[in-house]
């Protein structure tokens, strides 16, 4: 019930946001810029993610030397990402006690390996850029995707901080953080695109395959489809 | 050659090899006009076999315990070479595995293959279709997802509704008081073993008894009635080898483009094969806030939702699942029809095939939908949800199908059957 209830919430004040609209049974999330091609985004976010989300969420499936398949060396993820000492084959853990991380946030973070297979791309684009003040949460924040959220706004540094207007219902950036509005939504994007890219890593491998067996299946259906005429000519 | 042939008969004097391989591939005679919904059968066999396959190499990976069993699946996906293609057969295979066997049904009725003299073929079909059922089920909470879990958790509760008895057949089926680790060992054991066994066994069952009829047709005619004089063989037969053999290979090919597709372009088929809420770990603290069983099962999940309580129980919905089920072992009794297949009947018949089969499509889809999905009515029908009163009118339908069926496949007025196939 409390689940849904804060279903019903979010979606009242979605429904009212300008740039967001109500779809019969779901919210409309912003499209996340989602492209395992693109090497310099997937590499921008992992940067993100390592300095930001992986102090309280693991990623306990994903290993340091997947990212190998992003164009990073070995050498560049050692310096660069690898903070708390771990080896490059080990997964992404973090030190944070769960029944501590539940006291101190109401909820324990949850692992973000498979996150945007279980919530989608656009709800984590669109979260990460929907925290506003609310001085009646403990944390000092909310969120629009997600009403009540446990976390607190990690990016605010960044991002600045935002209110919810409750007359329009539009959130406005009040303060602004270290980045203009256009940079954050890249960050956010590029940190999407990685968490995507981190929810199935064979994803593109997947793609670029499936266009080669498709094709020796091509072939195959003609080779047996002939077979089946040459046995067949004299069936009436 | 000559050595080869030396080595044929010392095991045929030892194990009927020749003999089988003549009656059950290339002297069995198959009527010569099957057509695109004849493709099924070997395709489920087809199926069967790559799902086994699958399943052994996902075994050597896989944890069936709680604390391990989701982060083994994401082992598979990630760590283990291959496995994520392995993997994806499986799930892909396991929705195709059902796509296959609905069709396969659907010929059925199309042609009336389960009338005299297959009555055991179509029985032996029913037992493969319910053990299927089984297996799904069972395999579906390995993941240990909250859909995983939760789904088991309704669907052993349902047995919790039958009188006096229930609570203990529900406890004595998990194992424990709620969906645990107990339920997912057991779960473990049914699903690669118990159940496919007696799939196995019921699908030899299944060939042998089709082997010693032979063969229905879309014309619905007995091929074995005109033979000829000097062979025996029936005049519009065909050897199944290599006629159907090779014919069947064209199928294999297309079904397996179909196969390749979703599992190399849409593994998860927008959450119908995989669903979104199957990434999140098991947590019986956290229940969702919507259920739904997978695409397979929503026809009958409709109507277990439609079928309203008496008093408090909720058993008549769950009777009524269990007989929409089991209902289609009831065909070759309920259709009374002078003819068999769909060519020679009338358009009573054509109608009320038609509407079971928008019936089972609209039950299908109302399944996957919470029931306040499309609001409710006024006041003057009680503000019943609307998707449930649809439910309940394409419930009456389903059933309405199959016991009307003695009536109007008797009135229906059919046409003359011919001779010969027609081709």
């Amino acid at each position: 019930m409390k689940t849904i209830n804060h279903i019903k919430k979010a979606l009242m004040i979605l429904s009212l946001l300008p740039s967001l609209t109500l779809a019969a049974g779901g919210v409309h999330l912003d499209k996340a810029p989602v492209d395992a091609a693109d090497h310099g985004s997937l590499q921008r976010g992992a940067r993100t993610f390592v300095n930001y989300c992986l102090n309280c969420h693991s990623a306990n499936y994903m290993r340091y030397n997947r990212l190998l398949d992003i164009g990073l060396t070995e050498k560049q993820i050692k310096e660069n990402l690898l903070l708390a000492g771990d080896k490059i084959g080990e997964t992404m853990k973090v030190a944070i006690n769960k029944k501590d991380a539940a006291k101190w946030l109401g909820a324990a973070p949850p692992d973000l390996s498979v996150e945007v297979r279980a919530r989608g791309a656009d709800w984590v684009y669109t979260y990460m850029r929907g925290f506003y003040r609310d001085s009646t949460r403990p944390s000092g924040w909310n969120n629009a995707v997600f009403d009540k959220v446990g976390m607190p706004h990690v990016l605010y540094e960044l991002q600045g901080e935002q209110v919810l207007n409750h007359d329009t219902h539009e959130l406005k950036l009040t303060k602004p953080g270290r980045l203009s509005i256009e940079e954050y939504d890249t960050l956010v994007g590029d940190l999407t695109n990685f968490m995507a890219y981190m929810a199935e890593p064979v994803k593109q491998q997947r793609n670029q395959l499936g266009w080669f067996v498709l094709l020796f299946l091509g072939v195959l259906l003609v080779l047996t489809y002939k077979l089946k005429k040459a046995y067949w000519k004299d069936i009436h | 050659m000559n050595y080869f042939t030396k080595l044929i008969g010392w095991v045929d004097e030892r194990f009927p090899l020749t003999s089988n391989v003549k009656a059950h591939l290339t002297e069995y005679y198959a009527p010569k006009n099957f057509n695109f919904w004849y493709f099924f059968g070997s395709l489920a066999l087809l199926v069967l076999v790559l799902q086994i396959i699958t399943g052994i190499f996902l075994t050597m990976h896989y944890k069936p315990e709680a604390g391990l069993a989701f982060a083994s699946v994401e082992y598979i996906m990630r760590d283990v070479p291959w496995g994520w293609l392995i993997r994806y057969m499986h799930s892909t295979g396991a929705s195709l595995f059902f796509v296959v066997i609905y069709l396969h049904m659907f010929r059925g009725l199309l042609y009336g293959s389960y009338r005299n003299p297959r009555e055991l073929i179509w029985l032996f079909g029913v037992g493969i279709f319910l053990a299927l059922m089984g297996e799904a089920f069972f395999g579906y909470l390995l993941p240990w997802g909250q859909m995983s879990y939760w789904g088991a958790q309704v669907i052993t509760s349902l047995f919790g509704t039958v009188p006096f008895i229930g609570p203990d057949i529900a406890e004595w089926l998990r194992g424990d008081y709620l969906t645990s680790d107990a339920t997912l060992n057991r779960f473990f054991a049914f699903h690669v073993i118990a159940l496919p066994l007696v799939i196995l066994g019921l699908v030899a069952a299944h060939i042998l008894a089709l082997h010693e009829v032979g063969s229905n047709n879309p014309d619905g005619v007995e091929i074995k009635k005109l033979k000829d004089k000097k062979t025996g063989i029936p005049l519009d037969g065909i050897p199944f080898h290599p006629y159907y053999s090779v014919k069947d290979l064209v199928g294999v090919v297309v079904f397996l483009i179909v196969f390749a597709a979703i599992i190399f372009f849409a593994p998860d088929m927008g959450g119908y094969f995989l669903e979104a809420n199957n990434f999140v770990p098991a947590d019986p603290l956290v229940t969702p806030a919507h259920i739904a069983p997978t695409w397979y099962f929503t026809p009958y999940y409709s109507i277990l939702r439609a079928v309203p309580p008496i008093g408090i129980s909720q058993f008549p919905g769950v009777a009524a699942m269990g007989l929409s089920v089991v209902v289609f072992a009831l065909l070759p009794w309920l259709d009374r029809s002078p003819v068999k297949s769909i060519r020679y009947k009338g358009n009573l018949y054509k109608a009320w095939l038609a509407a079971f089969v928008v019936s089972f499509l609209i039950l299908g889809y109302l399944g996957t939908i919470p029931a306040n999905t499309y609001g409710q009515f006024g006041a003057w029908l009680g503000k019943a949800d609307i998707a449930t009163v649809v439910a309940r009118i394409f419930s009456v339908v389903y059933f309405a199908f199959f016991f009307l069926m003695p009536w109007y496949s008797k009135k229906d007025k059919t046409k003359p059957v011919p001779e010969r196939v027609t081709g």
